[in-house]
This record gives structure tokens, C-alpha cells and sequence, in this order.
């Protein structure tokens, strides 16, 4: 594949313009939540308790000080500002879904490429990814949680574990074909060091297809950090998340159904993004799925 | 009337391409009993001619301008369904690769009987004789038997029999055979091209035959059309267009097919064999979780030399063992039996350590240009990897660099470009390049010209004989096409089931080959009694 013309062929795809823009605006409203006419998410006021979106009401902030203020999305049973919270939530939906792929790829990459290219570690590095792919992803996740109790670095950690066989699987298999590639095979003949035929020839031809395969981590990631959270098993419920947010509204959802709907659709539209930009890296970058004339 | 009339065929390519059409004002027709062949190198657009005939144009390649005429009707501009009509009946195709042609999972007998199914309105115990008639005609042993077999339990010939019955067994009028035999060995080859020519005439089809080999064109051809980047330069009968070629493309196409003839020059070796086989073998061995594997042996017994400024020819059909030996010379993969002596030190089963230092004394060239160098890494960094792995500074490294891109006549200039870059001629110069900034005593060229096109390969191989002489290298040279072994080799092997059946000087080898196996091989070669006339 032609290597500068898949930078361009990436960059006039629409797909990856679409979903990189999405991701582009809610990373930024994330960073910038401070600034975007919010309070501290963790502030609360028995006066402002269940609010309809597009109140006014009043908050108590930290130094006993009373302030107006619009709740745009309503507020919870606690009188919390969704709005806020969803916010500074979209910072840990948004952290969890990169650091989680970051994480699996980086294990799967250094085992698949070890069970690919060193034979002899094969069918150990396999076997132990079989037994990790037998454990379902949940119950790793509450059993690491139960252990270490709920923080960031945990819910990262324990989504990016079920990840990382798969991730295995994948780079094994690129593996296994590319270093049957003559170029691979002349490497050795010149008498290239393992290790930099491993990082230097076979790694940099297997990046397209993990890009591919990050996106679609990430968007699971994202999801399944909603999942703990909204089943008390994430993050702590004072950490605002959009799992968090819609555990809470779930009690009164018939009466209140913006406590779940609107954390719901931010995390709709974060994956729907995420995959889309997948697709579209997919089409240009992996070869294979390529659309040809 | 000719069968096939082809007038002004113009077919575009998509805007962005390197030309603008990929057949321009192409002309020529095919009567009936008369094989016309459809020459020309890589990019000629013959295939995409043999396409158009059949309709099975892909539909960024519209017919832009000219008519295509079957008997007298227009099929350029038939519908869909009247080309499903025409297809198997009055016209048919034969592809180049016979397991990607016929459906894994349908038995032969069941996929000949899918065209007797769609076209006609026989009783299935018809059909069944018709089958097996059509299957005894293409000479297969034990009809029953192969009709009901799998495409895989079949050889590569079998494989192509069964789609030559299936193309003719409704009798059409024009048979389209694209490559039909250049994945095949040369022995199979002979025999597919014999049957070819023995139905043809006993059916009076027309054949349209789309190849690039000279060789097949002078066993099989009654006219030659020989292409040019889209454009029709030459079209006549076989004996005017071979013996007393007109236009300058076509001269130099004939004057680059190698001769079978060995060349004759002395190649005074030097005394000491720089590399030495000993017996050597290699065994796969299949281990089953259950009891004993299958055993197969690649090669078994090879004992060969090559001395400095001498080449060695490895001669052989598919699955004969040939890069299997390469291959444990330059220890790619490990031998099982024998010794491998390089200035008469045994690197058979030498540590990875221990070999390193040696490493470089041997060097390789392999048969895919498109394969043999790393996408993702320039030419310079291609090129000078070996000699940073030894410890040579870089600069020096680039310096030397320069030199051998020179050597094989690229430009230097151009060595910050990627692999993709650059044509499959060009890439395999580089990988010669890339070889011998090794400063390597052995070069091992296996099948390094076969995927290039004849005037290409010309060149290459000219080139690899300047760099043996220049170099004083002994080389190594693994190829199954026997005119390039004339054209290059000072010795042969040729080598048979994993064994070297015989093995001596090039001229004697060629003169008077005294194993049957040589005997046949030279035998099949296409064309090998048709005196190429590019005087």
C-alpha cells in the first residue's frame, strides 16, 4: 500500500472526518467543561431536587455560598446538575475508552508478537490467552474492582484484560503470515538481530489493521465502563460518570426520564463516533477490506 | 465468417491511471478451427480484452468505443441476460489458476453439471453421459471416479482438464483461454497445450489464447496479435510474426526469449569449491497430537558444489525440491541430514551465533519483486540494513550504497523513494543491490527472473551475469524455466521429487541429457523446435 497516499486517502475519507469531528468536539467540551458555564459536579441542594431540563434553581457551593444557576439538563434526586456532571462524565468515559485500548494493544502487542515470531513461546502465551478468553469480561472486571475497590486505574485495568487476548489473537496471526514475507525472510539473511526484525520489519507492517482493531476497543471500552458503573461495580458514585448518572436516575424513570436519557444518548453518539471512525480508518488503512476500482 | 470479430475496441480506465485506455482501436478476428494468440507483457491489456469478450468487464473498465462481434452479433452492447444466454454455449473461458476457478465444494461432475443444468433441458441420466463423455474426451483417467472427486483431490492438470471439459461440453463456438497454462508445470503444460490443440481441431472451435510466452505461442498458434500497452502493434500469421517480426516492439519482445541452447562462454571456476552439499536433506515431519506424523522428504541426497566466478543451476518442476535446497544453504531453514561446507566449514548445523559472522558470505534473491522488500522502509534503509547489522558506519554504509545502486544501473538519487515506487524490474535490481552490499562470495538467485516480464528478464539477467563476472561471485540459480538455465548456467542440477537426478556441465546437460526425466522435461519445453527468427 502506498504509504503516503494512505495518509491522504485516510484524511478525505468521510467517515473518518465524521467521526473524528464528533470525538474532536466532545473531547474538547470535556477538557473545557470548567468554562461551559458549569459548577463543581459534586455540589448538591435539597432545594433544587428534581428538576425538569431548563430550570433555574439554586446551588450551595463548597463554601456555603448560595448561587443561581440554570440546570440545561435538569437535576438529580440529590439536586445535582446533570448537565455538569455529564460534562465532567464525558472526561471518564472519554479517558477509560483511550487508556483501555492503549492498554490492550500494548500487551497483545508484545504477546502476540512473541507467540508469532518466537515459536517456541506459542503455545504457552496461547494457552494462558484461551483460559483468560474463558473468564467472562464482567466478572473479571468486579472481581478486580471487589479487590482493588473502585478507581480509575482499576475500571482501565479490568476492561482491558478480556481485551487483550483478542488483541493477541490478532497480531499473532498478522505475525504468522508476515514472516513468511521474503522481505522478512532476507532480513535474516543479512543477518538482522531478532529483536529488530520483530520491531523493526513486522510491527510497523502491523499497525493499519491494530489502529482498525483500537477504535473498536475503545468503543466497547466506553460502553463497558457505562456498564460497571451503572451496575455499582466502576467507579465510586461521587465520581460523576455516565454510567453513574443513569444508575441514579434509574429509580425515578418513569418520572424523570432525562436522568438516563441524556447520559444515554452522549454515550450513544461517543460510540456511534468512535465506530464510525473505525469503519472509515478500516476501509482506507487495512488493505484487505480495501475497495478497489 | 470468422467466429470472433473484434473492430475498434477501445476500453477506458479510470481517470488517474497511467494511460488512458486500456485497449485503444484493437482489431483482429478469430475464424473458426484457428487458435489466435493474444500476446504481450504485464499491463498490454490482453486480459482485459479476453474480458470484454466474455462481458465479465469490471465496471470501472467501460467499453468506450468499437463493437465485439460473436457470430455476428454485437455482445458489447448485449444485456446481461443475453450474455448469460451466450456464455457456455457459444463462447467460453479457461482461466489461469484452476483451484480458484473451479468451487471447493462441489464435486467436478457436480459443477460441469451446473452448466448442463442452466443451458439445457436434458434428463439428469443425459446429462450424467454427457459428463462423462465430455470428461473421457479430456483424457482423465477413471471418469467416474473424477466426477465425483473435489477440486483438491485432483493435480493442477486435472484441475485445468476439468475446466476445459466444463468450457467445452456444450460445444461453443469460441474458447477463451487466458494463461491456461502458466501456473502448470512444464510437463503438464505440454500436455494441457496438446489437448487444447486436439479438441480445437476436432471440434473446429475457434480459440482465443491470451499469453506472454513466446514458447506457447510458437507450439499452439495459427496467428499472433502481439499487444502493447492497449495498443494492437503487430498481427499475422505465427511463422511472419516470429520468424520476420515488422515492428520494433516485437523484435525486441522475440530477441529477448532466451535460447535453449547452452551459451557456450568457458567458465573457468576456480579450483577450490567455495560451497560444497554433502548429502544433503531435508525431511518435514508432521506431528499429530495422535501417533505418528506424515513424513515428507524435500530433499534427499543432494550433493552439489559451486566455485567462485561459476554458476550453478538448479533445474526442477514445482514440488522438486529445488528452494528447499536454497533454502538450507543460506539456512533459512534447517537441514536435517548431510553437511554444508562453506570454504570447507560445515554451517549445516552451526549455532545462530556461531553462523552470524557467515551470514554474510552467502546472500539471496528471491522471486517476488512486489514481496522482497519491506513496504514501510525506504530503499536506502533496504539497502544499507545488512552492513549497519555488521557494524559499518552509516555513513559509509550510504556511500556504499550509492555505488552498488549505480552497479545495477538505478539512480542513486533515487534511493530515499519507497519500494512501491518503483516497477518490478527496478525493485529486483535493488534487491540485488541490497545483496551484495554483503560483500557476499555466494549469490543465490531463486526464480529471480521468473516473475518478470521476457524483456525484463533479459536485463536482469544480463545484469546478474555482469555482477558474477565483475564480482568474481559464485552463484546459485533456481529456476524451472530451462531456456533461462541455458541462457546462464555454467552447471546444472536438475532435480526431481527432492532428488538431483542429473548433474553436470551446462553444455552437456542441454546436448545430451542422459536421465529420462531430463530427457522429458526438455521434451515439453514450449517452442523448443521452432527457430526464433529476430535476425
Amino acid at each position: 500500500m502506498d504509504r503516503e497516499s494512505a495518509w491522504a486517502r485516510v484524511r478525505r475519507n468521510w467517515p473518518v472526518r465524521i467521526g473524528g469531528a464528533v470525538l474532536a468536539a466532545l473531547a474538547l467540551t470535556a477538557l473545557a467543561a470548567p468554562w461551559l458555564g458549569t459548577v463543581d459536579p459534586t455540589l448538591f441542594d435539597p432545594g433544587s431536587r428534581d428538576l425538569v431540563p431548563g430550570r433555574l434553581g439554586e446551588i450551595t457551593t463548597l463554601d456555603g455560598e448560595i448561587i443561581k444557576h440554570t440546570f440545561w439538563f435538569g437535576s438529580d434526586s440529590f439536586g445535582r446538575d446533570i448537565y455538569s456532571r455529564v460534562l465532567y462524565g464525558a472526561r471518564v468515559s472519554l479517558a477509560v475508552g483511550l487508556l483501555a485500548a492503549l492498554l490492550a494493544l500494548a500487551f497483545g502487542i508484545v504477546c502476540g508478537l512473541c507467540a508469532g515470531y518466537l515459536r517456541w513461546l506459542d503455545g504457552m502465551v496461547m494457552r494462558f490467552m484461551d483460559g483468560l478468553m474463558a473468564i467472562p469480561a464482567i466478572l473479571i472486571a468486579i472481581a478486580l474492582v471487589a479487590m482493588w475497590r473502585g478507581s480509575l486505574a482499576t475500571v482501565v485495568v479490568a476492561i482491558a484484560i478480556p481485551e487483550i487476548p483478542r488483541v493477541t489473537r490478532l497480531v499473532r496471526s498478522l505475525v504468522l503470515s508476515i514472516r513468511e514475507e521474503p522481505y522478512v525472510e532476507a532480513a535474516v539473511a543479512l543477518g538482522t538481530p531478532t529483536r529488530k526484525i520483530m520491531f523493526g520489519h513486522i510491527l510497523p507492517n502491523t499497525v493499519a489493521p491494530l489502529v482498525v482493531q483500537g477504535t473498536y476497543i475503545c468503543a466497547s471500552a466506553i460502553l463497558v465502563e457505562a456498564i460497571l458503573s451503572f451496575l455499582g461495580v466502576g467507579l465510586p458514585p461521587d465520581i460523576p460518570t455516565w454510567g453513574n448518572i443513569m444508575a441514579e436516575g434509574r429509580p425515578q424513570f418513569n418520572l424523570y426520564p432525562h436522568n438516563i436519557f441524556i447520559p444515554g444518548a452522549f454515550l450513544a453518539v461517543t460510540v456511534l463516533a468512535v465506530n464510525i471512525l473505525g469503519d472509515g480508518l478500516r476501509d482506507t488503512l487495512d488493505p484487505k477490506m480495501a475497495k478497489r476500482v | 465468417m470468422s467466429i470472433l470479430e473484434v473492430r475498434g475496441l477501445t476500453i477506458a480506465l479510470p481517470p488517474g491511471g497511467d494511460r488512458r485506455h486500456a485497449a485503444t482501436q484493437v482489431s483482429f478476428s478469430v475464424d473458426r478451427g484457428e487458435i489466435v494468440c493474444l500476446v504481450g507483457e504485464s499491463g498490454s491489456g490482453k486480459s482485459v480484452i479476453a474480458q470484454a469478450v466474455m462481458g465479465l468487464l469490471p465496471g470501472a473498465l467501460p467499453v468506450a468505443a468499437g463493437e465485439i462481434l460473436l457470430e455476428g452479433e454485437d455482445i458489447a452492447r448485449a444485456g446481461g441476460p443475453r450474455l448469460r444466454e451466450l456464455r457456455a454455449t457459444r463462447m467460453s473461458m479457461i482461466f489461469q489458476e484452476p483451484m480458484t476457478a473451479l468451487n471447493p465444494v462441489m464435486t467436478c461432475g457436480g459443477q460441469i453439471d451446473e452448466v448442463l443444468r442452466e443451458h439445457t433441458r436434458l434428463s439428469p441420466e443425459a446429462r450424467r453421459a454427457r459428463i462423462l463423455g465430455i470428461v473421457r474426451e479430456v483424457a482423465l483417467p477413471e471418469p467416474e471416479r473424477i466426477v465425483a472427486s473435489y477440486p483438491h483431490q485432483l493435480s493442477g492438470g486435472q484441475r485445468q482438464r476439468i475446466m476445459i471439459a466444463m468450457a467445452l461440453v456444450l460445444e461453443p463456438a469460441l474458447l477463451i483461454a487466458d494463461e491456461p497454462t502458466t501456473a502448470l508445470d512444464v510437463t503438464t503444460q505440454a500436455q494441457i497445450l496438446k489437448l487444447i490443440q486436439d479438441l480445437q481441431k476436432r471440434h473446429g472451435t475457434g480459440v482465443l489464447f491470451i499469453t506472454h510466452d513466446f514458447g506457447v505461442v510458437a507450439e499452439v498458434a495459427h496467428r499472433v496479435a502481439v499487444l502493447r500497452l492497449g495498443e494492437l502493434v503487430e498481427l499475422g500469421d505465427r511463422d511472419a510474426v516470429l520468424k520476420r517480426p515488422r515492428h520494433d516492439y516485437t523484435r525486441m519482445l522475440i530477441g529477448a526469449v532466451p535460447t535453449l541452447q547452452p551459451h557456450g562462454r568457458s567458465a573457468e571456476g576456480a579450483s577450490e569449491p567455495l560451497l560444497r552439499t554433502v548429502g544433503l536433506g531435508k525431511t518435514y515431519q508432521a506431528r499429530g497430537w495422535f501417533g505418528r506424523g506424515r513424513e515428507v522428504r524435500a530433499a534427499e541426497d543432494v550433493s552439489i558444489e559451486v566455485r567462485r566466478g561459476q554458476t550453478l543451476g538448479i533445474v526442477g518442476e514445482s514440488g522438486s525440491g529445488k528452494s528447499t535446497v536454497a533454502r538450507c544453504i543460506i539456512r533459512l531453514i534447517d537441514p536435517t541430514a548431510g553437511e554444508i561446507r562453506l570454504h570447507g566449514t560445515d554451517i549445516a548445523g552451526m549455532s545462530a551465533s556461531a553462523l552470524r559472522p557467515l551470514r554474510r558470505r552467502v546472500q539471496i534473491v528471491f522471486q517476488d519483486p512486489y514481496r522482497s522488500l519491506n513496504p514501510r522502509r525506504t530503499v536506502l534503509e533496504a539497502v544499507i540494513e545488512g552492513p549497519l547489522n555488521y557494524g559499518v558506519p552509516r555513513g559509509k554504509a550510504i556511500e556504499r550504497a550509492r555505488q552498488l545502486m549505480a552497479l545495477v544501473r538505478m539512480d542513486p538519487g533515487s534511493m530515499s523513494r519507497y519500494p512501491h515506487q518503483f516497477s518490478g524490474g527496478q525493485r529486483q535490481r535493488i534487491c540485488i543491490a541490497r545483496a551484495l552490499a554483503q560483500e557476499p562470495e555466494l549469490l543465490i538467485a531463486d526464480e529471480a527472473v521468473s516473475a518478470l516480464d521476457v524483456s525484463v528478464q533479459a536485463q536482469v539477467l544480463e545484469l546478474l551475469e555482469d555482477i558474477r563476472t565483475r564480482l568474481n561471485l559464485a552463484m546459485l540459480f533456481i529456476t524451472h524455466d530451462l531456456r533461462v538455465a541455458a541462457q546462464i548456467c555454467d552447471h546444472v542440477a536438475v532435480m526431481s521429487r527432492g532428488r538431483v537426478v542429473e548433474y553436470g556441465p551446462a553444455a552437456e546437460v542441454f546436448g545430451a541429457p542422459r536421465h529420462a526425466y531430463t530427457r522429458a522435461l526438455f521434451e515439453a519445453a514450449p517452442g523448443r523446435h521452432f527457430a526464433f527468427g529476430a535476425a
